[in-house]
């Protein structure tokens, strides 16, 4: 079939301002978008910038905004779109070139929920134990990607850039609610900060938006939970 | 174009899971570090990763290093060096606690410990029956795995130069001495002064056009060494993974035959049975991708065409939901198929490259049949050939060869750059970077040849006559074809000649290294009058231990590649005929 592909475009070393660009081609209904805009880009015009690797959405790299909304282009097929597509680069970031945008606010807040493992107890000669009940209380979160698709849908996050964002929440809920885990009075202060969790309004754009399918406004409410029975 | 200069005693180049084990090690032994990769550190292949990572911990059933160890000498045709096996089989079970002490979740059986299952070529007592070897999170495990080691390098306070592609090696006088480093967001040059580099480049799929590899994997680290003279270890072992999702060649993991999914031809028949009595569809990844050419090509494929099927049903939702979600995930959004209900379609893809830049078990590069090192120069990882899989991988061990691997290089690299001093870098260190850059950024513009015409011209040539099966006539006109691609590639241009995020640029950079390394894929191939593991020659179809148990060292040595042999370590297991 033919598509019709928008994509917005902006090269700051040449464009003032950010501009629509079409183009059209052949494509099967079942490719990925990533693969019509590499076939763009390989074929019509090798200026079009985007990231990509797994192409199968597991590496986060191609997030974008596809026909008004956030997804991974790996992971959207064309026959769900129709013939029309548009493309845009994610919201609430700096953009960098076309499709690519600034993720260093976005690590850098992933970064500030200290998303490690904490436990300074000496570990035993095997494995420590958890029970499958305790590996399932956490299970969801441990798929985020940090696709950044969650953050960069949130009108929260559009409108005030120092709130953390839902993905680094969701790397928080993934360690406080790990039962060998014991960092959570070093990550609880930057939670409940100005810029933490209290500022969700459970919009839900995260939850419909996430490709790994995390309930990431559950997992923030379970934080708030957490944060507002630690302070009775 | 800006050039920066920095200095760390040590740099690794790569942050999946093989950088990141050495960088946290590296740090841990007090080496100044920084590692260096061209993707966001949890972007790496590695995150692609389903099935597990083995080790004989015997938390289900009875289990043992040694058995471990023959399955993984068996599984590698004979070609894995002993030594090394015997190293990386013995140290498992360690190295998965250590993982899970990290913050690694696994799986768990009812009494909390680490859950396992069966995967291909692991057997119980030699050979008798499949064990539960290979340790898990769902269908996840090198997600978990790369994501538990990138954050306990944040928790290191590890140095990150994130989207920096590097493109020069620096090495003199067989000293290394740093590298050169393009820094994607703004086209600036960062030269890396350094007394020792470690590479952990992953692997090099991409020179194929059906395959598993994520389109980072071009082999920049591979080439990188080539190019300075380092020879390259058994280039013409690849493997095809049996289960590829079929048209696209995303991979479905060996779990699910583990779990108890079954092959099954046009006729609805299980034909491993035939080809592997006693393991049947839990035979290595060359025997199982074989069998599947075989039948397709007698006519058994489904519908006629050049596919299988992968039959899960018998599993029921519950399992599949549980143990295989992101796989059902990806039958249902890439085409159409519920593996609860429908079996699945799949070819062989291509999958692993068991060659590499060859080490010793500290992930010292070495360069000849003597053990020579490179004065500080290290590989591990998927880019490195040390070698615990020989002729053929074994699934679940490359998870462990890179973490065991990557911990011994990062160790060693940190006592290394105690006793050594920054060698003198050579006089213009950007020298080579810069004219790679330029002949791209600067060319006439009239536009002979495309970049992506000729990588995809690559890549099909590399399926046709490189593949599963090979012989001596497709063999040299693929070597004939790739000569001529190569010298088009010198009239090749791009369409981006600016400075930021120019991927355009960057992909004309790794198809130069992609087709060196296919180049030393098929003459390798060709070179190997043998049929071992997963190279298998149709005009000489028996292995021949008296002339090829042995390994391949492939050198650049005035723009023609050289080969020279290197002895396989055999300690407990005499070669024997291999049958599943
Ligand atoms: C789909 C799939 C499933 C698999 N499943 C399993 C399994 O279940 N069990 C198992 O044991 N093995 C499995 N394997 C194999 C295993 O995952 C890989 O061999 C292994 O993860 C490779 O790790 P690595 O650290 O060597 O490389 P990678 O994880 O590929 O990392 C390579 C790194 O190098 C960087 N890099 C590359 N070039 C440059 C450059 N020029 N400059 C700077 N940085 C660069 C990249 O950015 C990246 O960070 C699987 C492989 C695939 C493809
Ligand atoms: S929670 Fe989902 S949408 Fe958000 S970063 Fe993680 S994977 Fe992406
Ligand atoms: S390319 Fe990896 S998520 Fe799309």
């Amino acid at each position: 079939m033919k598509a019709h592909f928008k994509i917005k475009r902006f090269n700051p070393e040449k464009d003032r301002e950010p501009h629509w660009e079409e183009y059209e081609l052949e494509v099967e209904p079942t490719e990925r978008v990533l693969d019509a805009l590499q076939t763009i880009k390989w074929e019509q015009d090798g200026t079009l910038t985007l990231r990509r690797s797994c192409a199968h959405g597991i590496c986060g790299s191609d997030a974008m905004v596809i026909n008004g909304k956030n997804r991974l282009a790996c992971k959207t097929l064309i026959k769900d779109l129709g013939s029309h597509i548009t493309v845009e680069p994610l919201r609430g970031l700096p953009v960098i070139k076309d499709l690519i945008i600034d993720f260093t606010d976005f690590f850098a807040k992933y970064r500030s929920i200290k998303p490690y493992f904490i436990n300074d107890e000496p570990p035993p000669d095997v494995e420590r134990r958890q029970s499958p009940r305790q590996r399932a209380r956490f299970d969801d979160t441990t798929k985020c990607i940090l696709c950044g698709i969650c953050t960069t849908a949130c009108p929260v996050f559009w409108a005030d850039s120092r709130y953390l964002g839902p993905a680094a929440i969701v790397q928080a809920h993934r360690f406080l609610f790990d039962s060998r885990d014991q960092g959570a009075e070093e990550r609880l202060p930057v939670l409940s900060a100005h810029g933490g969790v209290w500022k969700c309004r459970t919009v839900f754009n995260c939850t419909d938006a996430c490709p790994q399918g995390i309930d990431v406004t559950g997992a923030i409410a379970e934080v708030k939970k957490l944060l507002l029975f630690r302070k009775l | 174009m800006e050039i920066h200069h920095h200095q760390y005693e040590a740099v690794i180049v790569g942050a999946g899971g093989a950088g990141l084990s050495a960088a946290v090690y590296a740090a841990r032994g007090g080496a100044n570090v920084a590692v260096i990769s061209k993707l966001y550190p949890p972007r790496s292949h590695t995150g692609a990763a389903q099935g597990g990572i083995n080790a004989a911990l015997g938390n289900l059933e009875e289990d043992h290093w040694e058995w471990h160890m023959f399955d993984t000498v068996k599984g590698s045709d004979y070609l894995g060096d002993q030594e090394a096996i015997e190293l990386m089989v013995r140290k498992a079970p360690e190295i998965v606690y250590q993982l899970e002490h990290l913050g690694l979740p696994f799986d768990r059986t009812p009494e909390g410990k680490i859950m396992q299952r069966p995967f291909g070529g692991h057997t119980r007592n030699y050979g008798e029956a499949p064990v539960k070897r290979s340790c898990h999170a769902a269908d996840r495990t090198g997600h978990m795995i790369l994501q538990t080691l990138y954050q306990n390098c944040i928790k290191e306070g590890i140095t990150f130069f994130d989207e920096f592609h590097v493109l020069d090696l620096l090495l003199e006088d067989g000293v290394c001495r740093g590298a050169v480093a393009y820094e994607i967001a703004t086209g600036d040059l960062h030269v890396f002064h350094s007394k020792a580099v470690l590479f952990a480049t992953g692997g090099c799929g991409r020179i194929f056009s059906f395959t598993s590899n994520a389109h980072a994997l071009t082999g920049d680290g591979l080439a990188s060494v080539y190019r300075r003279g380092v020879p390259l270890e058994d280039m013409e072992f690849f493997q095809f993974h049996p289960t590829g999702l079929y048209p696209l060649g995303i991979l479905i993991t060996e779990a699910v035959r583990g779990e108890g999914g079954v092959l099954r031809n046009d006729q609805g028949e299980r034909f491993m049975e035939r080809y592997a009595p006693t393991i049947k569809d839990l035979a290595p990844r060359d025997l199982v991708s074989r069998a599947i050419y075989l039948e397709v090509r007698e006519g058994r494929g489904i519908g006629g065409k050049d596919y299988v099927h992968l039959d899960a049903t018998q599993l029921g939702q519950a399992i599949i939901k549980a143990k295989l979600p992101e796989i059902a995930d990806f039958c249902r959004t890439y085409v159409g198929v519920d593996p609860v209900k429908q079996p699945i379609p799949v070819k062989p893809t291509v999958h692993y490259a068991m060659g590499g830049i060859p080490t010793d078990i500290d992930a010292q590069v070495i360069v000849d049949d003597q053990g020579t090192p490179v004065a500080g120069l290290y590989a591990a990882g998927e880019c490195a050939c040390v070698s615990v899989h020989g002729a053929n991988r074994l699934g679940c061990n490359s998870l462990l060869d890179i973490v065991v691997f990557g911990q011994r290089g990062g160790v060693r690299l940190a006592e290394y750059v105690k006793g050594a001093d920054f060698a003198p870098l050579p006089p213009e260190p950007e020298a080579w970077s810069v004219s790679q850059i330029e002949r791209f950024l600067k060319g006439p513009g009239d536009h002979q040849e495309k970049i992506g015409a000729l990588r995809a011209e690559m890549q099909e040539l590399m399926m046709r006559d490189v593949g599963v099966f090979r012989t001596e006539e497709p063999l040299r006109q693929a070597l004939a074809g790739l000569k001529a691609l190569k010298a088009r590639y010198q009239e090749a241009e791009i369409d981006d000649r600016g400075h930021r995020f120019n991927t355009d640029l960057l992909e004309a950079i790794e198809l130069g290294n992609l087709l060196e390394l296919a180049e030393v894929a098929a003459a390798g191939a060709l070179n190997r009058q043998e049929s071992r593991g997963a190279h298998y020659r149709e005009d000489f179809p028996q292995r021949d231990d008296a002339n090829w148990l042995k390994h391949t060292l492939a050198c650049k040595v005035a723009g023609q590649i050289e080969f020279s042999y290197k002895p396989v370590s055999i300690t407990k297991f005499q070669p024997k005929e291999r049958k599943y």
